[in-house]
């Protein structure tokens, strides 16, 4: 059989990983380094009988997909820094009212308007706390065009899975990059769709009891159950409450919802980890240089690995703990005053023993980078 | 069926200060509703924040109370995706047009086929009574203790120039024109917007010595007119009620049900 392959910036892999996983309609506002996505859908959609809409700014784009979203529709929008800012406010909502939806943020320097066509990885802690509140979110990343497809597909899953946002946090180069993508068949990667209620008309629908499982089933507007959506406290009605007990039992569910799954949600990827000494830690572009660097010394018989993250929120900490439990050296590898390594830091044995090989001036991190901060650790 | 049908009585008595005018706005909403004999299930009812964004709490429709003037952007997400429902957006003044002026512009200019409906009592209630780009010039508010020097702007021409489709005016003592004119503009294809004066006489009412709330309506009744009488002539001061714009343009949702029609006629093309 023929393969479905094609040679395409990592925005445009983005895309056909959304289509694949069904999007069915999108909201978005220009901005460099995302607009790619944006452009493809305005072509796409419309194709396939779904919904593009150019919104007036990032807030109303972050507004109008959790609309659609409430309507039963796979939604998604895409940003930069300063977009993502701006979607902060809506995407708590969307934490608070459990709105399935994908917000991508192709990152690029910041703060402000920054460095916007160049790289940067420093929007990770933004992902995780940007919006106001104790809550808990589930951000992706991905180093190559193969991933930032199946990412983007897993993010659909994850967000109709858990009745929650889901990030996906890549960066510039990654986003304009060209390389190889094989589109899947359909059919091989599985697609989770929307649990929908079975409560018949009629029957006292409560929108926002869980079942056994912790799954939340949906109701559509314009269907038989008419409920109420707030991003105020509210109880399995839906309706406003302060009430201590019912504030108390929401706001662990949105938490332990997600941190409960971390086993399930928390992705890595492994390279000569087993036997590694040294083991770099690395996600988005960064991982392709550091991925350079060990297999170059592994070559040379030197024991060294890397560890890739996928998931960057809820963080693997369990996954790092375990995997650098006989290292000697941890390197993290970001571009960003490192974001990551804190957490690192928090989840080793010996923080001592972890060193950050970052760059902050818009420049993919080089193998030089790295090579000089691990002469000076080794 | 009766209005009582409409509503979520379990969830009364609703927050609303005694006097206030929300009240009349949704007795006036929701007897439009009934006249029309529109089903609870194919209205979505979006509001923002504020005293009058409550009133979707109150009504047994498909509801959603988002965030401070966004109310019109969650609403375009919801009627793109599903053109057929009837989307009505309560809002305050300040939500509609301080925080969500930008929403409300372009959501006119798109003539996207949204009701919204603006209560427009010239003040923030929900927190105490600050002054609101509807306060107009020389108020007094809780953030204006030596009166406002900002001005207002007249809803009827903004919306105008914005390109809705659809605007018109009336207020909370005028409670049969408010039946009538919301009737017209849930029934409009394309963008409509009715402004309800509305009195607070707990804030705006009581920092200005309008009185209670009854002589608050009395001075809706005394400083309005209809469009095309007479009365302007003796004084220029008076507000007009009634139907400003009321016109057919190409609406949103139409129109992009035929672009589709036409990209999937070039769907192999890239």
């Amino acid at each position: 059989m023929k393969k479905n392959i094609s040679f395409i910036q990592g925005n445009e892999a983005c895309v056909q990983g959304a289509l694949y996983a069904g999007l069915d309609l999108f909201a978005g506002y220009p901005i460099t380094p995302s607009t790619e996505i944006t452009e493809l859908l305005s072509i796409r959609l419309p194709q396939k009988g779904g919904y593009f809409m150019q919104m007036e700014d990032e807030i109303a784009s972050m507004c109008a997909i959790i609309g659609a979203s409430l309507t039963g529709c796979k939604v998604m929008t895409a940003t930069s820094g300063p977009g993502f800012s701006l979607m902060q406010e809506a995407l708590g909502y969307a934490v608070m009212t459990e709105i399935p939806c994908v917000i991508v943020n192709i990152q690029r320097g910041g703060p402000s308007t920054g460095n916007p066509t160049h790289v940067s990885q420093g929007d990770v802690n933004q992902a995780r706390w940007g919006i106001h509140g104790d809550h808990s979110i589930i951000t992706m990343t991905a180093s190559n065009h193969q991933d930032v497809f199946s990412v983007t597909v897993d993010a659909f899953n994850l967000a109709e899975t858990y009745r929650t946002p889901v990030i996906l946090l890549f960066d510039e180069v990654i986003g304009h990059m060209r390389e190889k993508l094989i589109i899947p068949e359909k059919d091989d990667i599985e697609l989770i769709q929307r649990l929908k209620t079975t409560v018949s008309e009629g029957v006292d629908f409560r929108p926002y009891l869980p079942r056994d499982d912790g799954r939340i089933p949906m109701a559509d507007f314009g269907g038989t159950h008419r409920h109420n959506v707030t991003g105020l406290f509210h109880d399995m009605w839906g309706f406003p409450s302060n009430n201590p007990k019912i504030v108390d039992g929401l706001i662990h569910h949105l938490v332990d919802k997600i941190n409960n799954n971390i086993n399930i949600i928390a992705k890595v990827k492994e390279f000569h980890i087993d036997d590694a000494r040294t083991i770099l830690i690395s996600y988005g572009a960064s991982a392709r240089t550091a991925r350079h660097v060990v297999e170059n010394r592994r070559s040379r018989g030197e024991r060294i690995g890397l560890l890739e993250l996928i998931t960057l929120w809820p963080f693997p900490s369990h996954i790092i703990r375990e995997k650098c439990r006989n290292a000697r050296f941890i390197i993290v590898v970001e571009m960003n005053f490192g974001q990551i390594l804190k957490e690192v830091k928090t989840c080793i044995d010996k923080p001592e023993k972890v060193f950050l090989a970052n760059r902050v001036d818009g420049v993919l991190i080089t193998v030089q980078d790295i090579r000089t901060i691990l002469r000076i650790v080794q | 069926m009766p209005v009582q049908d409409y509503i979520r009585d379990r969830f009364f008595p609703h927050i609303w200060c005694p006097g206030c005018g929300h009240g009349i706005v949704l007795n006036g909403m929701l007897k439009a509703i009934e006249e029309l004999g529109l089903s609870k299930n194919e209205i979505v009812m979006v509001s923002g924040i504020g005293c009058s964004s409550r009133i979707s709490g109150y009504v047994d429709f498909h509801t959603l109370h988002t965030i401070h003037g966004r109310a019109l952007a969650f609403a375009s997400g919801v009627k793109m995706s599903r053109p057929e429902l009837n989307l009505i957006i309560p809002m305050g003044d300040g939500d509609a047009l301080a925080i969500g002026g930008n929403h409300f512009i372009h959501a006119a200019r798109r003539n996207i086929d949204l009701t919204a409906i603006i209560m427009n009592n010239r003040i923030y209630g929900m927190t105490g009574g600050q002054f609101s780009p509807l306060s107009g010039h020389g108020i007094k508010a809780s953030t204006a203790p030596y009166s406002t020097i900002d001005h207002d702007f007249d809803i009827m021409e903004l919306a105008k120039s914005a390109g809705a489709t659809f605007a018109a005016r009336t207020t909370t003592f005028h409670i049969k024109e408010i039946t009538s004119i919301i009737k017209k503009a849930i029934l409009h294809e394309g963008f409509s917007v009715v402004e309800i004066m509305s009195q607070c006489p707990t804030y705006f009412g009581k920092q200005n010595k309008l009185g209670n709330s009854f002589e608050m309506m009395e001075l809706f009744k005394k400083n309005t007119r209809k469009i095309g009488s007479n009365k302007k002539l003796e004084n220029k001061n008076l507000i007009e009620r009634g139907i400003f714009i009321q016109k057919e343009l190409p609406e949103y949702t139409n129109e992009y049900s035929k672009m589709v029609k036409i990209a999937m006629g070039k769907k192999n093309e890239r």
